[in-house]
């Protein structure tokens, strides 16, 4: 979004590096994601797309041989700062997995799971209405209304993946990560997840990894290119598919490798 | 090079029918011991459900049994029955000379002159009257009747004298011997006479020893496997301490035992036979059994539910505590109750702390002495009277059944409250 014409910058990453054990996954990563956009981020299989993702939640914490280096900042902090609370951080920055993770409870209690944690509703009617709406804006409410208190383990595919999103959005994070969101789905389904990014992006700003250049190109305003741990090219979508200045982007785009 | 691949394929279709007959014959003879072991038991065990008893009119004399007028309650408690029991089984036979009444009075248990007792305190009405009442046989005679016992030995080795067997053999004629169900096999405790010996203080023992186990085994296994699973940083020495808790499953019963006539009983004097150290030896033997339970199942939570946790910001205590603890719980439970069930059937540490010892009262809490089921059948596979061979069956038959029915809670459990994911 542009206000007076200057780019809002939400999250900005400088000389991000990323080990795990010896072995080096990220070089020397700079790239500011904008603010109520949606940033795609492609690349071919083991690239560390994925791997950045999880460095702006610190969901690379839970993995015990993984070192990040470097500054990732959000709203003027940097959260691998040792005084970062991930708690908090991960509060303000939801996640979507790349397969439907629901709990095995039920649908209510899928959603009210993260308000209850951070106190988010007084009552009952509160916790209803963040439900309500949590599940209207992943476009999932007309389906499940009837039936909230059924396992969220019952719903098919694409179903458990808008649940997950709104789980997520349940707790109204700024940022919402999406990890190849739509790789266990099937067309139908993925179709609608991408509609909801697009609705989501005026509430939330959006990182989505994905596999599919076409989806990247469907969903995204900016790109960003990475290979083999290296960031090689980022800019407007646009520009990326159309018009990109590196050889390797080029071919990857048009299926040279990849 | 056709006819290779025919051999071949032929030779692969042969083996996989050698392979099926081999599982099948395994399965068959697995099937066949267990047949004849349980069918070895209960042909042995299911006499012991009954009991024999002979019928014997009792004549309730005041003079004999010393009573005043209008005896009040406390005056029935004190009398002296004794006599009137004696009376009424030299009864039997007028004719009989002294020696015979002695064999007389052996055809029923010591325990005559308190059934009579009880006859009368139930009815004070039939002081001066005369009432059949029920005495239980002496085990010998109970053999008999049962068939069990070989009356075609000569006297002097049998325990029961040609007089007995007439006098037994006139009763059955007249229909004063009945069979009845024996319940007092559940409801008495141990007893050095067949005929009164019962399970309740083993039981009772097992029941208590198995609850100090429980609720100390439990928590203190459920807390180090949460710990050494969700929380504990992988390194040598965690690897160390794992190794250790496998090793400890795999250590023997009697070195627990040792362990608790040594500290236990030695060092902090705790009170010995008793299910409280019983059950803390146990407990001993049951900690890595859980622990090693409820760590598979809690490796069994696939990792998408704790990121999914852990992404919604839930801290580390969160997530373990609201999803991956519960989640673990089928298993860890249905692993809990596999490890009593085990602690359950064990004999050998118990012995060495003590609980072998004869107890002929019932414990009321975990303090008092007691044995235990297996304990008990030890004890009674020991004695050389024959009416005990009957009850070490039936004793097992307790013991199998307690036992299946704590499999049969750990499966239900297992199938009724596993989550399945996605």
């Amino acid at each position: 979004m542009k206000k007076n014409g200057v780019k809002m910058i939400k999250i900005n990453s400088k000389n991000v590096d990323v080990f795990y054990g010896k072995k080096q996954a990220l070089f020397n990563i700079n790239l500011d994601i904008e603010e109520n956009q949606v940033t795609a981020l492609i690349g071919p299989s083991g690239c560390g797309k994925s791997t950045f993702l999880r460095c702006l939640n610190r969901m690379n914490d839970v993995i015990d041989i993984c070192r990040v280096k470097g500054q990732i900042i959000i709203n003027d902090f940097n959260i691998n700062d040792k005084s970062c609370d991930v708690v908090r951080l991960r509060e303000k920055i939801g996640m979507v997995f790349q397969k439907p993770n629901p709990f095995p409870k039920t649908i209510y209690e899928n959603i009210s799971y993260g308000p209850t944690i951070h106190g988010m509703a007084q009552s009952k009617n509160e916790m209803d209405e963040i439900v309500e709406t949590s599940l209207k804006k992943a476009a999932l409410w007309e389906e499940v209304k009837d039936r909230l208190h059924e396992p969220g383990t019952g719903l098919s595919g694409g179903q458990q993946q808008r649940l997950c999103i709104a789980r997520a959005i349940s707790v109204k994070p700024e940022v919402i990560l999406m990890d190849e969101p739509c790789s266990a789905l099937d067309p139908i389904a993925t179709a609608q997840i991408e509609e909801l990014i697009d609705e989501l992006k005026k509430d939330h700003t959006i990182i989505i990894v994905t596999h599919s250049m076409a989806q990247a190109a469907r969903v995204s305003q900016n790109t960003g290119f990475f290979h083999l741990g290296e960031l090689i090219e980022h800019g407007s979508t646009d520009k990326i598919f159309k018009n990109p200045e590196n050889k390797k982007t080029q071919d990857y785009i048009t299926g040279r490798f990849g | 090079m056709n006819k290779n691949k025919e051999q071949l394929l032929n030779k692969r279709y042969k083996a996989e029918k050698r392979f099926r007959l081999y599982g099948q014959s395994a399965i068959f003879m697995a099937l066949l011991f267990l047949t004849i072991f349980i069918f070895k038991i209960f042909s042995t065990g299911y006499s012991a459900f009954q009991k024999t008893w002979l019928i014997v009119p009792v004549t309730f004399d005041a003079e004999l049994m010393m009573l005043e007028q209008n005896p009040s309650k406390e005056d029935l408690n004190d009398a002296d029955y004794y006599d009137i029991a004696l009376k009424s089984m030299a009864d039997l036979d007028p004719n009989a000379n002294e020696d015979q009444e002695n064999e007389l009075k052996r055809m029923v248990s010591y325990f005559f002159e308190r059934e009579i007792k009880r006859e009368l305190l139930n009815d004070p009405s039939l002081i001066g009257k005369t009432k059949d009442v029920y005495l239980t046989a002496s085990d010998d005679l109970d053999q008999v009747f049962k068939g069990n016992y070989p009356r075609d030995l000569p006297e002097d080795q049998r325990r029961v004298t040609d007089y007995q067997l007439k006098i037994f053999d006139q009763l059955v004629e007249l229909g004063k011997v009945e069979s009845k169900f024996n319940l007092s096999f559940f409801t008495y405790p141990d007893s050095r006479e067949a005929e009164l010996a019962g399970i309740a203080s083993s039981f009772m023992g097992s029941i208590f020893s198995i609850l100090v186990c429980l609720m100390i085994a439990f928590p203190v296994a459920v807390l180090a496997a949460i710990y050494l699973e969700e929380f504990a940083p992988k390194n040598r020495f965690t690897d160390f301490i794992e190794v250790n808790i496998n090793n400890l499953a795999a250590v023997p019963s009697i070195v627990f035992g040792l362990l608790g006539l040594g500290i236990l009983l030695a060092v902090f004097q705790l009170p010995r036979s008793t299910p409280l150290v019983g059950g803390i030896t146990l407990s001993l033997m049951t900690l890595p059994t859980i622990i090693i339970a409820c760590r598979a199942s809690l490796k069994a939570v696939p990792p998408s539910i704790r990121e999914a946790a852990l992404a919604m910001g839930a801290s580390k205590m969160q997530t373990t505590m609201h999803h991956t603890v519960p989640l673990s719980m089928p298993g860890t439970l249905s692993g809990t109750i596999i490890g009593l069930a085990q602690a359950l059937g064990e004999t050998a540490p118990l012995i060495l702390i003590g609980m072998v010892a004869f107890v002929n009262t019932i414990p009321g809490s975990p303090l008092d002495p007691a044995a235990s089921l297996p304990v008990q059948i030890y004890i009674w596979a020991e004695s050389a009277e024959r009416g005990f061979v009957e009850k070490v069956s039936a004793c097992i038959m307790v013991l199998l059944g307690f036992l299946v029915i704590m499999n049969l809670f750990a499966q239900i459990i297992r199938h009724k409250f596993e989550k399945k994911w996605s």
